[in-house]
């Protein structure tokens, strides 16, 4: 319990007097998920759509995939890009490996399949209430996927929101592909593996009270962004 | 909402851009990091170079690895064998001594097995199979770790028969350190990780000074003809610096608790 009360009390100070430390780790953290948010995005919306409206032949066997690939184990996907990334792996050559662009890569191959999943589902149903009236409109399919996914916003940003928490709280695959170097690819969830590591459970668990505080900060402001509580809407 | 999430994003992604004009990275052991003086040394190097060290913290065994990748452009470890085998391979170009510090015992303050009072490190570790009292080792392949076998076989003893008693975690110091305050057992540990461990619980310092647990650090930077890409004058400049007399006198001033941690011995021998 000591441990506790102490965290929350460092967790306090380092908020109030806006340690350094933590501002560029908090900062980091936050910059690595929001590209990673923003790239699995474009990749796996539209996907979703496309998932919805096209019939062929490997469509259930795909979706079956990408729902199975939730689970997907984040030392696994650390490990296989680390391999892959390393200066004697096959794109060796790009010099990525422990910068902030591995983590990137890493956090994007593990939330697209959740996004697309999830937006999916939401989709799948819009489509089966759209489907006789886009066909009688004679609409083109790329049409059809953008007033899809345009009027499942709402859904799309729960499945992103998803995502980003699924992200901003991984430490298995950064820490690999990253490497948690100080000023370069420390991020929140490594850096609380590192004071764990020393025995320093105050700290660590100031760290962690700060993450929990950021995830929610961002929630809510992004629900606030989109005017998703208000009455006029929905 | 769309345009103002990524106008968010944009605005996130610029405000963390600050770099310093020369990078490099090393792998280092977790005690040499986890003992604080990289946190002494590291500021002192921006500033004498200009050059920015990203440090790798990691086990000697993985440290070794990543220099024989090519996925850094010098390591700074503790396992003579080992480092004789990089270098002899080609991976490295040479080895330099620059410091060294030395291993403890750490157990229940207790003592259970009684090696409080040993004459050596072959001895406490006798008393400690003897008494079956629990071990923790880091299992990790690391320099420690290869340090507690290579004193296990010298006390006539197989680690890998031993019984529940003996409990190889696979992690870092400061991770196998939580886990022997935990269980309350007996660990080996450098002197330096033991000192800054801030979660000691019932844990003493019970055994050391046995010249056996010397603990040898050396720089060896990677061979830019195996990795091309390698910084090799950084890695110079980095290196003429730790051999330095600057080097020095911040490596032997540094102190927990009044304790000296380190001792440098570059160009000794």
């Amino acid at each position: 319990m000591v441990d506790i009360w102490n965290g929350v009390s460092q967790a306090f100070w380092l908020m109030v007097t806006l340690d350094s430390a933590l501002v560029e780790i908090s900062l980091r953290s936050l910059r690595v998920t929001f590209t990673a948010l923003l790239i699995a995005s474009c990749i796996a919306l539209p996907l979703a759509a496309f998932l919805a409206v096209r019939r062929f032949r490997w469509r259930r066997g795909i979706i079956a995939l990408l729902n199975a690939l939730m689970g997907l184990p984040p030392v696994v996907v650390g490990l296989v890009l680390y391999v892959i990334l390393s200066r004697s792996g096959p794109l060796g050559v790009l010099g990525l490996l422990f910068t902030p662009t591995a983590m990137i890569i890493a956090q994007t191959v593990i939330i697209v399949p959740l996004i697309a999943s999830v937006a999916h589902q939401s989709i799948r149903e819009l489509w089966a209430e759209y489907h006789d009236l886009l066909i009688s409109m004679n609409v083109t399919e790329g049409q059809k996927i953008r007033t899809l996914l345009w009027d499942s916003r709402r859904a799309l940003l729960t499945a992103a929101l998803a995502g980003f928490g699924r992200a901003i709280g991984e430490v298995g695959a950064i820490m690999i592909v990253g490497g948690n170097i100080d000023h370069a690819t420390r991020v929140l969830t490594t850096a609380i593996a590192l004071e764990t590591g020393k025995g320093d459970f105050g700290l660590a668990l100031a760290l962690g009270f700060v993450l929990i505080g950021l995830a929610v900060a961002v929630n809510l402001s992004i629900h606030w962004l989109g005017r998703t509580e208000r009455g006029d809407r929905w | 909402m769309i345009p103002k999430l990524m106008l968010g994003a944009a605005l996130v992604a610029g405000a963390t851009a600050a770099q310093a004009a020369d990078v490099m990275k090393m792998a280092v052991t977790t005690s040499f990091n986890n003992s604080g003086l990289a946190e002494v040394l590291l500021p002192e190097i921006a500033r004498d170079l200009d050059l920015e060290v990203q440090l790798l913290v990691v086990g000697t065994g993985q440290a070794i690895k990543l220099g024989e990748a090519g996925d850094v452009d010098a390591i700074l470890v503790h396992s003579r064998p080992a480092e004789n085998r990089f270098v002899a391979e080609g991976y490295g170009t040479h080895r330099t001594e620059i410091m060294y510090n030395d291993f403890v015992f750490i157990g229940p303050s207790d003592d259970p097995a009684g090696i409080a009072g040993d004459a050596t490190a072959v001895e406490a570790l006798q008393d400690i199979a003897a008494a079956k009292a629990d071990f923790v080792s880091r299992g990790d392949d690391s320099g420690t770790h290869k340090k507690e076998l290579a004193l296990w076989q010298e006390a006539g003893l197989d680690a890998a028969g031993f019984g529940d008693w003996y409990n190889a975690v696979g992690s870092g110091m400061g991770a196998a350190l939580n886990t022997a305050a935990g269980m309350n057992g007996y660990i080996l540990s450098d002197r330096a990780s033991w000192l800054n461990f801030g979660n000691k619980a019932d844990l003493a310092l019970l055994f050391a000074g046995d010249p056996v647990l010397f603990n040898q650090y050396a720089y060896l930077p990677v061979n830019s003809e195996r990795h091309a890409h390698v910084q090799t004058d950084l890695v110079n400049k980095l290196e003429a610096w730790l051999v330095s007399d600057r080097a020095r006198d911040l490596i032997d001033s540094y102190r927990i608790g009044g304790e000296q941690l380190f001792v440098f011995n570059a160009g000794a021998n």
